[in-house]
């Protein structure tokens, strides 16, 4: 039995490796926030921001997005479900993702998986959203339920129309009285 | 894509989330436990990332920025296997990397350290691992540089490695580091990893990997979590 190598934090460099384009470096990225592209049957966007123990905004987070396509399927064919941004290049420090609702399976409420990475993280955390506009599915979610009632609304984007459009909002407070629930998975 | 259950984070492996000796982590690392999760679909697929995601140069740091010459520095080759928990070459898995140059400066354009930018290095690429779970690339070995964390602090000479793995629960953001350092000891990044497994982020330098009139090697093995000894109690979709 080998174990497993330790993880060590991405640091504060790691756009021109892992998100090139994004961070205008004249060479290639194999991923980015567009999970779903223009065009796509009900594409909505999700922004947020990642905030510190202080509340003050994280400019150099790694934020990635994994998830299902519309109809519950992971890895289906023509969608990746997966995308990736810092949070470093929009003005106001969030990250977009433009994808698409994931579909629920099994008696889950539908979520998308997500992966942060920063300097001062020495190993990365996860953490899951859901949506605000599926409070009966919500309700019902197993995992929803094993986390304390007060700290659920951590887990909770919140719908709004936005230029015409559905956008989610979903900020990641890494500690403080709204700090995000994490995962051990 | 594989669905088979993923073994948990050994946290005897890896850092703690909050490690004040690395200041940053103070208002950054969550302080609340991490709420455990049993695996389902979500956690045991991820991404696929394989050849069709390389480009020929993209292994070899040394040839996949040059404008005008070769990069300055020590030209090594980097190799190891990526394997699972029980020994398992992980296959056709994208492994990203990027680094400092010979000098220790980061192409980044918030790294201010005054020392060179190398116009022929890059410092980014990428590779794949194949059938046996082995990598290779190729690069300079990069500086030590400054940064701010408490006074005249260095970082050692590191590479920065990321995976996924067969699933999301395998992603591993991890660095590699040169034996025989003397700024190890003295690095609370490298520190913050547990006595007993920080060791494993040393490369192994190998003569035999070595090629000769042209570059030093160095082994480095990665083990990913693997598959989980308990029952799949996932949902089904």
């Amino acid at each position: 039995m080998s174990r497993q190598t330790p993880s060590q934090t991405v640091g504060p460099y790691f756009a021109y490796g892992l998100a090139a384009q994004q961070y205008h470096y004249p060479h290639g990225q194999i991923v980015d926030g567009e999970i779903a592209g223009e065009g796509a049957e009900g594409r909505i966007r999700i922004v947020g921001r990642v905030l510190d123990g202080r509340g003050e905004l994280i400019p150099d987070a790694l934020i990635e997005f994994w998830q299902a396509d519309s109809a519950g399927r992971y890895g289906a064919e023509g969608f990746g479900g997966f995308g990736r941004q810092g949070t470093g290049t929009d003005p106001n420090g969030r990250f977009v993702f433009e994808t698409v609702k994931p579909g629920a399976s099994g008696g889950a409420a539908p979520f998308v998986t997500i992966v942060v990475f920063m300097r001062g993280l020495l190993t990365h955390v996860y953490t899951r959203l859901y949506f605000s506009d599926e409070e009966t599915a919500n309700a019902a979610d197993p995992v929803l339920a094993s986390v304390p009632a007060e700290r659920r609304r951590t887990l909770i984007a919140s719908r709004e129309t936005r230029d015409g459009r559905v956008q989610y909002r979903f900020d990641i407070h890494m500690q403080g009285d709204y700090e995000t629930v994490f995962f051990d998975l | 894509m594989i669905n088979a259950p993923v073994s948990q984070r050994d946290w005897d492996s890896h850092p703690p989330l909050i490690h004040p000796p690395y200041t940053s982590t103070v208002l950054r690392g969550p302080t609340k436990p991490l709420i455990p999760l049993a695996h389902g679909l979500a956690e045991s697929t991820g991404p696929v990332y394989g050849h069709e995601s390389v480009h020929a140069l993209d292994g070899d740091l040394t040839r996949n920025a040059r404008r005008n010459g070769e990069p300055l520095g020590e030209r090594i080759v980097v190799t190891g296997r990526v394997l699972d928990e029980d020994g398992r070459p992980v296959r056709n898995t994208l492994i990203e990397i990027w680094q400092a140059n010979a000098a220790g400066r980061y192409v980044h354009k918030t790294d201010q350290h005054d020392a060179p930018l190398d116009p022929n290095f890059l410092g980014a690429g990428r590779c794949v691992t194949n059938d046996e779970g082995a990598y290779k690339f190729y690069t300079i070995k990069p500086g030590a540089y400054p940064w701010g964390n408490h006074f005249n602090a260095w970082r050692p000479n590191h590479i920065h490695l990321s995976l996924f793995g067969n699933s999301i629960a395998s992603r591993l953001v991890t660095q590699m580091y040169f034996p025989g350092d003397p700024l190890l000891a003295l690095d609370p990044i490298y520190l913050g990893a547990p006595e007993g497994a920080r060791e494993r982020l040393i490369s192994r330098f190998s003569i035999d990997v070595t090629e000769p009139d042209f570059c030093l090697g160095y082994v480095f093995d990665i083990v990913l979590r693997g598959r989980s000894e308990t029952p799949f109690e996932g949902r089904k979709s």
